[in-house]
Order: structure tokens, then C-alpha cells, then sequence
């Protein structure tokens, strides 16, 4: 757990990624205490510098006083960021942004992901409900996007008739999604985007949405914990919820970090962190703690040759999550509660808010 | 879901309507004649340019399919009754061919002009083989259909689609990411699929810059409807291979037939010129004269016959003789040259092409428009699977499915056709005795001549016809 011994790890983390001596995937890159310099690194990694960076006093790690404390009173961070961002690397990140919608660019595995987790969140939500129109299985249904990048899985949600909220702390990703779905009059209406974080909104969408998606967001989230109870909030009572995310094993390491990230480049350098991936064991402990009932968990497999994925019994690599909002409206005991003392030995770093989602990818 | 159908007109020598493009809206019904227009933000799921058999089959296909839920459901939906994985029935038209009229046949009879080898195709129950429709009475169906589901096609007759405008690569933020088709009179239609039916010539397919593999075979088909000489059980299609090309004879009803004769551009313009007696005569000939064969071919043929006899004695076919013509229809002859062609790729972003538009086949083995209505099937499935998956339709994931299924299916067919018409197109003496006791061997082997048979039947036998 994020806890504990892992508290100072993560402060150490968090100056890492400032750029003082990244993990060991960007070892060879030299110091940096401006960010013109990050004009070398690789898109990813760029984007990765610079929503950790925003995020940095946004972390926390008490886990379930934060519930309390929502009403924060930091803004969007990215708007007050970006004044300090050199206009050179709004334009790299315009050119990178684009790649949200190149079915054969560096986010043609996430396109692809689309064949297993549209039908997996449709098939799951069609069982909850009884009524649904032909053609539009969805319609009727509210879901929330969490970490909704460019909108790759936000766009088919919508098609299929939900009415759904992306949201991602990134402003030009959701000005990525934006634009992109203003070309098509049937999503127009269906769906919206705003640029914040989970814990921005709980407050003003307690327990509205149908079903909550967070696909690809939960490795790069520092606070799991703090995330599911976000998610239960905003939830309806026997709402779903759909994560996505990569196990924590010795193959997903070799696959996943060394194979994928460093060998064959099919996932940019530097996207993910091995320490912060979760196992299927330890999300579900988390989700049962926190009222949300889990009803399937499927491993996912990649073929990188032909591009496609493809479910699977073994969980050791990618898997999927679906968990049901228990009915009965419980306040989440806290697990485990933070001493003071580490508390305010962070007070440095992070700040006292709630959650944190790092959308580096969606 | 919406699709608009566009339409060029029929192909030369035809008869077929001039279906114009239909388009499926989601809003207050279209007119179906001029195109009122819809507003400039209007964006179609798919527009189908051609308005010929494939092009309103496809239309029709797509219109049956937007309500329901894709997937598997749509797969039982597109299985015939008759268990010919026919496309009809799927999308309502077969009934309102079957009240019109259609023909069954039972037995098919192929054999060659040089020898006396034959194969017969004949069902051991008394099922039927297959269907044939006229070209007409298929397009009378569709039409009546595309207007039974004018509330989500919209058909825009007499109209020709003038250009193409491609959308830009995904880095071109700010350009639109759909097709625009102009159209002759200076209105453009915005789609996210484009589906090129336009026949051999595709304009589509040269739009969007498609490499197309093809060549002349220095052969028109010649097409007419015969009255036969007197009324018969006639539910047997019958198939001659002459040195100049094959002659076959499709039972339209217990009177009459329909002919197509595949010959040399020259001897095409003469049978269509000359008078309705000659003409009947040299079908007559062509079906019965045993002028070509040779006493050579005939021993061999023999020889192997008496083997396959003692190895394997069953009751002998023997050759039969298909009924003899009367007269033939006034103002139903016609020709049109022929050709093989293949698209090198079938469909690009937001593009895809089906029916002559991707292959064009030689009518000897009457799979021509059968492969189009099993690209049409396939598409239809692909699109459908999309749909319930909230897929951009025009995305290549799903359309490079669709290819690689129908490409692998239409080359086959295509060189297996192009290969026996080089093979029929001789009198020479090696090829000959070849074919002869090839065709011998696959009646006598009874897998072979099966397989050989569901391929045939993959597809119900509609022929063509005018």
C-alpha cells in the first residue's frame, strides 16, 4: 500500500520526476532545472515531466481524511502552470496531442484496446439495465471518463448512446478531444469534456453516474485508495465501475517496462513506473474496502505483431475490472490512517488533497 | 444510422435503372426523387455511390441493419431459407422477388464442345440447386425495399457524383475528417463511409487512386430471352464450352429461357445483328453440332470412361441435350464486353469497394454479381460488429477485415475462372485431352465434383440476366 514505508519513496519519486534524476529508463538524461531542456526527451516522458510536475503538491497520501476535505481550494493546476511553460513546449505538445487520433501512431495499441473494453463496459452495462434501444445500447446511460486523454474510449461510449463526461487534468488533451468530436454532429450533444481532476467535480456529481470508466488511469494514480473512494462517490447506489490497468508481476516488467518501453518502442519510454502497477489482488482488496463489489476481473493480452488484443485467463500482464456500487449507502471505514507526523513530513512536497489522477495516457 | 446511396448510371448495354444515391437520415423522411438537401452540417454514416444490383442491395442491406444490433444477431439474419447464405432474405427483398417470379433449377449440365466429357451437378434430394432472377426483377425487388426503409436510406435518383475530396491525415487538425462528394448539381454530401458500387469503371475506385489489375479478353457477352419449342419441366441450366467461348441457356420459366454467349467482339456484333432465325439456328448448333470433336479426343474420352466404369460402376449420365429454341424476344438481345479486373486494395480510410467496382469476373461460371452480394454480406457484417463496438465506421480496423475475407475468397475465384476460360478457349489437341478427362475425373469423383459444387453454391446462382 501507499503507506507507511512508501511515503518517503513516493517523496523521492516526486523529485525524480521533477527532472533530478528520473528512474533508471532515462538515467542517460542529464539534469535539468528548466524546462527548455525537455524539448530532448521523448513526447512521453515530456508529458509525464510535466503532469507530475503539476501534480506534485497535489499528492497525498493520507488515505480517508482526504474524503473530507474535497473542498480544496487550488484551481485547475494546469491553467496556473502553463504561464511558467515556454510557448516552445505548448507547440511540441500541440504536435504530440495530435497523436491522440493516429490509429497507427504511438497510441495504435490503446486504438485497438477499444475491441475489448467497449464491449466489456456495453455487455456489463447492458445487464444492469433492462431497457435499451436497438442501435443504441447505451442511451439513457451517464458515465464518467476519467482520464479520458484524447477521448479514444470516451468517442465509442458516446456512439453507443451514453451520455458521457471526459475528464483529464491535460488542457490540450481535452482540447485534443474537443476538437475532435465537434466534427460529429451525433456526439456533439453526447458528450462533454472538461479539463480537472476526479476530486474537482465529486462534489458537484455525487452519486450521478451510471457507470465510471477508468481505464489506463489507475498505475499512473498515486493514491489508489483515495481514487476508489472518489469513484464511489460519484457513482450511483449499483453503479458500475471499469478499470483498466497492468498487474504488478516480474512479466509485466519484462513485457511491459523492458520489452515494450525500451526494446520495441510500441509504448513510449517512460509512461509507465513498474512500482506503481497494481495487482488484480490488491485492486480488489481496495474496491471491496471501499463499496464496490467485484464482479469480473479478465486478463488482457497484446500481440504486438498483429496489433490486436485479446482476452485472456492470465491476469499477469493487462486485465480489466468490473465492480458494482453496493445499494446501500455506506460511508467506507478507513483503512489505515496516517500518523501526523508523516503527514506533515510531506506537507512539503504534496498537498492535503484528495486524489490524484494522472492521466499520462488514455 | 445513416447512409445515402449515390448513383452513376447503369452499365452500358444493361438494362438497369439508373438508381440514383440514397442517403439514410436520421431526420423527417427525404424525398426520394430530387434531392431536396440537407443541411450543411449533415453527416452520413455511409453513402453508397451506384445504384446498380450491388450498390441497392448493399443500400437495403444497410437500412434492414440500423435497427437491429449488429453482430451475431445480423450473421442468423443474413442466412437464406434456402441455405444458400443468399443476402435477400436478410434484407426483405426475396419475397418481393418470389411474388414476382424467380426460377428454381435442380441439374447442371456443363460439357465440351470438342469431346464428350461432361459434369453434372444434380442434388440427390430433390432441393434446389439454385435460383435464377432476372436482372430487372432483382432490381424491381430492391427498390420497393430501399422504399420500405425510406426512413433511414434516402435514394437520389438522376443524380451523378462529379468529385471526391478525401480527408486529410490526422495531423491536419483543422480539416474535416469526412468524405465530401460533390454531385452534379453542385450539392455535397459529407460522409464518414464511402462505398464505391459503380461498376467495372469505378469512379471511386480511380478517385481514390486504387491500383486496378485488369485485362481485356477480346470476348463480348451476348444476352437474349428464348421461348423454347415447346413447354418443359425446365429446371436445368445447361452449359457448353465452344472453342470461341462458352454459350449457356438459364430456365426463366417452363417457357422460356435466357442465353449468354460469350464469343469474339465480331461474331457478338453479328448474332446481335442478324435476324431472329439465324440467330435461333446458331444456338440450336451451337448446343447440339458435334463438329468439333476429333476421333482422337472421342478414344481417349472412351478409354478413360471404361476405366472409370470398372473402377467405380455407377449408373452412367449420359450426355443430354438442352431443349431446342423457337424464337427469341424481341428487343432482348444484347452484348457487352468482357474482362477480368481486380482492385489491388478494397478499401482505403473511409473508403471501400464492392461488386465490379473491386472484381470483375467472366460470366462462364455466373459468380460475377454472387460475389458482390457476398462482399456486400460481408461488409454488412464487419459494419454491424462495428457499429455495436461505437467504431468510427470509416476506421481501417474493421474495413482491412472485410478485405482480407473478400479478397480471399474473390482472387480464388478469379484465377480459378480466368484459368478455365484460357483452358476452354482452344481446340488445340493437348489442352483439349487435358480438359477432357479432366472434366471426366471430377464427374466420376464424387468429393471433388461436391466441393466443386458448394463452392458454386457458396453464393445462391443468381445469374445476371436481362
Amino acid at each position: 500500500m501507499w503507506r507507511g514505508r512508501k511515503l518517503s519513496s513516493c517523496g523521492v519519486r516526486f523529485l525524480e520526476t521533477l527532472g533530478f534524476g528520473y528512474p533508471s529508463t532515462l538515467a542517460e538524461l542529464p539534469l535539468r532545472t528548466s524546462w527548455s531542456g525537455n524539448l530532448q526527451i521523448k513526447p512521453w516522458v515530456f508529458i509525464e515531466h510535466r503532469t507530475m510536475w503539476f501534480r506534485a503538491y497535489r499528492m497525498t497520501f493520507s488515505c480517508l481524511t482526504r474524503i473530507k476535505s474535497y473542498r480544496s481550494s487550488w484551481k485547475r493546476l494546469c491553467s496556473t502552470s502553463q504561464t511558467t511553460v515556454d510557448s516552445n513546449e505548448v507547440k511540441t505538445f500541440l504536435a504530440l496531442a495530435h497523436k491522440w487520433w493516429d490509429e497507427q501512431g504511438v497510441f495504435a495499441p490503446l486504438h485497438s484496446m477499444n475491441d475489448l473494453r467497449v464491449p466489456f463496459i456495453r455487455d456489463n452495462l447492458l445487464k444492469t439495465s433492462a431497457n435499451h434501444q436497438l442501435g443504441k445500447p447505451l442511451s439513457g446511460m451517464k458515465i464518467l471518463d476519467v482520464g479520458c486523454g484524447g477521448g479514444l474510449l470516451t468517442e465509442p461510449l458516446g456512439r453507443l448512446g451514453a451520455s458521457v463526461i471526459g475528464i483529464d487534468p491535460v488542457d490540450e488533451n481535452i482540447k485534443i478531444a474537443q476538437h475532435h468530436k465537434s466534427f460529429d454532429p451525433g456526439l456533439r450533444k453526447r458528450i462533454e469534456y472538461r479539463a480537472c481532476s476526479l476530486e474537482e467535480i465529486v462534489e458537484e456529481t455525487a452519486e450521478t453516474f451510471d457507470a465510471v470508466v477508468a481505464s489506463e488511469v489507475v498505475e499512473h494514480v498515486i493514491d489508489i485508495e483515495a481514487f476508489m473512494q472518489c469513484c464511489y462517490r460519484v457513482l450511483k447506489p449499483s453503479g458500475s465501475l471499469f478499470v483498466t490497468t497492468i498487474n504488478k508481476t516480474q512479466l509485466s516488467y519484462a513485457l511491459g517496462i523492458v520489452f515494450s518501453e525500451q526494446i520495441a518502442g510500441i509504448v513510449p519510454k517512460g509512461t509507465h513506473t513498474w512500482e506503481k502497477f497494481v495487482s488484480p489482488e490488491k485492486l480488489e482488496s481496495i474496491l471491496e474496502s471501499n463499496g464496490l463489489s467485484v464482479q469480473t476481473v479478465a486478463g488482457m493480452l497484446y500481440n504486438p505483431f498483429s496489433g490486436y488484443w485479446h482476452w485472456s485467463e492470465n491476469t499477469s500482464l493487462n486485465y480489466a475490472a468490473h465492480a458494482i456500487r453496493s445499494k446501500v449507502q455506506e460511508h467506507p471505514e478507513p483503512a489505515e490512517l496516517f500518523s501526523k507526523r508523516e503527514t506533515e513530513e510531506l506537507s512539503a512536497n504534496a498537498s492535503t488533497n484528495p486524489c490524484v489522477c494522472e492521466e499520462l495516457k488514455k | 444510422m445513416m447512409v445515402a446511396v449515390g448513383s452513376l448510371v447503369g452499365r452500358l448495354g444493361m438494362r438497369q435503372w439508373g438508381v440514383g444515391p440514397s442517403a439514410l437520415t436520421r431526420g423527417p423522411l427525404t424525398a426520394c426523387r430530387r434531392w431536396a438537401g440537407a443541411s450543411a452540417d449533415t453527416v452520413y454514416d455511409v453513402v453508397v455511390s451506384g445504384g446498380g444490383l450491388v450498390g441497392a442491395a448493399m443500400a437495403c442491406a444497410l437500412g434492414k441493419r440500423i435497427s437491429g444490433e449488429g453482430g451475431k444477431k445480423g450473421a442468423q439474419e443474413l442466412k437464406s431459407t434456402c441455405g444458400h447464405g443468399i443476402s435477400f432474405v436478410g434484407f426483405g427483398a426475396w419475397d418481393h422477388i418470389c411474388n414476382m417470379r424467380c426460377r428454381a433449377f435442380r441439374r447442371m449440365q456443363v460439357w465440351d464442345s470438342c469431346s464428350e466429357a461432361l459434369i453434372m451437378f444434380d442434388k440427390d434430394k430433390l432441393d434446389d440447386m439454385g435460383y435464377i432472377v432476372e436482372n430487372d426483377v432483382i432490381m424491381h425487388a430492391l427498390t420497393k425495399q430501399l422504399e420500405a426503409v425510406s426512413d433511414r436510406v434516402t435514394v437520389l435518383y438522376r443524380s451523378k457524383a462529379v468529385g471526391y475530396t478525401w480527408p486529410g491525415p490526422f495531423s491536419m487538425a483543422d480539416s474535416s475528417p469526412w468524405v465530401h462528394i460533390t454531385l452534379g448539381d453542385g450539392s455535397t454530401l459529407q460522409t464518414k463511409l464511402l462505398i464505391g458500387a459503380d461498376g467495372h469503371n469505378s469512379g471511386v475506385r480511380q478517385a481514390a487512386g486504387i491500383q486496378n489489375v485488369s485485362w481485356n479478353y477480346d470476348q463480348s457477352a451476348v444476352v437474349a430471352t428464348l421461348h423454347l419449342s415447346e413447354p418443359t419441366e425446365n429446371n436445368v441450366a445447361w452449359q457448353r464450352f465452344l472453342p470461341s467461348g462458352p454459350i449457356a441457356l438459364l430456365p426463366l420459366s417452363d417457357t422460356s429461357s435466357s442465353l449468354v454467349w460469350s464469343t469474339s467482339h465480331d461474331h457478338a456484333a453479328e448474332l446481335v445483328s442478324m435476324d431472329e432465325e439465324e440467330f435461333v439456328d446458331s444456338i440450336n448448333s451451337a448446343f447440339w453440332s458435334d463438329a468439333n470433336h476429333t476421333d482422337f479426343i472421342d478414344s481417349a474420352s472412351t478409354m478413360l470412361h471404361y476405366v472409370v466404369a470398372l473402377l467405380k460402376p455407377t449408373k452412367v449420365s449420359a450426355r443430354q441435350l438442352p431443349p431446342s429454341i423457337a424464337r427469341v424476344d424481341a428487343k432482348s438481345r444484347a452484348r457487352f464486353p468482357l474482362g477480368l479486373g481486380h482492385a489491388v486494395e478494397y478499401v482505403r480510410p473511409r473508403v471501400a469497394l464492392i461488386g465490379d467496382a473491386a472484381h470483375r469476373v467472366h460470366p462462364l461460371a455466373g459468380q460475377g454479381v454472387n460475389m458482390g452480394f457476398g462482399d456486400i454480406s460481408s461488409l454488412v457484417h464487419h459494419l454491424s460488429t462495428a457499429a455495436f463496438n461505437g467504431k468510427d465506421l470509416g476506421s481501417m480496423s474493421h474495413l482491412t477485415g472485410y478485405e482480407t475475407d473478400r479478397q480471399r475468397h474473390n482472387t480464388a475465384l478469379l484465377v480459378a475462372t480466368d484459368i478455365l476460360k484460357r483452358l476452354y478457349s482452344t481446340s488445340a489437341m493437348p489442352p483439349v485431352l487435358l480438359r477432357t478427362w479432366g472434366l471426366q475425373a471430377t464427374n466420376a469423383v464424387s468429393p471433388l465434383k461436391v466441393s466443386g459444387h458448394s463452392e458454386l453454391q457458396d453464393f445462391c446462382s443468381l445469374r445476371k440476366d436481362c
